[in-house]
């Protein structure tokens, strides 16, 4: 039967392979900004299993208000984007230091 | 039996995903296997009971935030291969890192033990989902126990809003833009002079 510890695995490997796709895509924010949905997503899946195993409900609500922010950090992080594309022409992000204030 | 066919099915299927999104070549791929993991990730929501959730999953990360990167990915004109250089040099880095978190989480799960749950220390029991659906119950909790806190996460998400259209908002100069207050505040006769030329004289303007 399906347990904790099987959501908890899927969960971890999603978290992982967001860190993983924030480094190897060290470059092009945008992959970046997904890869941190990811993150997120993860998080939801870790915080839904456990809710439903120990039946309690505030780990659904919880997940609802990651959700929020979620949503909010990838609007913020898509204009940021969108705006320093508009002054440089390009979205390496690796030489972003360059602006220094 | 089917309950883990489907567990593992959406299991599998949002790890492919999740791999396929931040390997793939094209940025539009990428968002594309990232809509799919949402949508097997709501999945595995379901099977788990919370409908609500993956509801708003697949209405708010499939329809808003997914939609939102497509157009940022497709409007911006960049040069997708030249930003995929270092993909090697961190890429060694990246997998040793990633291998040594999992390692790390998988020692904490395994030494992790669950203590004996009891009933009296939960902050909101879940009810007989017979009884009372889960979007039910987790309203009933959101507009009581937790409504400031709700509250709070529409304030971010205006917060946000505000923040995003402050910030790719921009004021073109040398457009010419109708300026209504200054039309209704002009009158006739600033604009305007009566005059009784004599013939074959005309008018200086």
């Amino acid at each position: 039967m399906i347990g904790l510890s099987h959501y908890l695995a899927v969960s971890a490997i999603l978290f992982v392979m967001g860190v993983l796709g924030i480094f190897i895509n060290r470059k092009n924010v945008i992959i970046i900004l997904m890869a941190i949905e990811l993150i997120l997503l993860s998080v939801n899946i870790n915080l839904v299993a456990f809710s439903a195993f120990l039946h309690d409900l505030v780990g659904q609500v919880f997940a609802m208000f990651v959700l929020t922010v979620a949503a909010g950090e990838a609007a913020i992080g898509l204009a940021i984007l969108v705006i320093y594309f508009r002054g440089r022409g390009t979205i390496a992000v690796d030489d972003i230091n360059r602006m220094k204030g | 039996m089917i309950q883990i066919i489907a567990f593992y099915l959406f299991a599998i299927m949002v790890c492919l995903s999740g791999f396929l999104t931040i390997t793939a070549r094209n940025p539009v791929h990428s968002v594309l296997w990232l809509i799919m993991a949402f949508f097997n990730a709501a999945g595995l929501m379901v099977l788990l009971g919370a409908e609500f959730i993956a509801m708003l999953l697949v209405i708010v990360y499939v329809g808003a935030v997914a939609v939102l990167f497509l157009f940022v990915v497709m409007m911006l004109d960049i040069d997708f291969s030249e930003l995929r250089a270092g993909f090697a040099k961190y890429g060694i880095l990246g997998f040793v890192l990633a291998i040594g978190m999992a390692i790390e989480i998988w020692i904490g799960t395994q030494a992790w033990e669950a203590g004996p749950i009891q009933a009296a220390g939960r902050a909101a029991p879940t009810p007989d989902p017979a009884a009372v659906p889960n979007i039910q119950a987790i309203g009933a909790l959101l507009y009581t126990k937790y409504l400031f806190v709700f509250e709070g996460a529409g304030l971010v998400l205006l917060v946000a809003m505000i923040g995003a259209i402050v910030l790719t908002h921009r004021n073109r100069g040398g457009v010419r833009k109708q300026n209504i207050a200054y039309q209704n505040r002009r009158r006739p006769q600033d604009a305007t002079r009566m005059t009784n030329p004599t013939v074959g004289q005309g008018v200086e303007l």
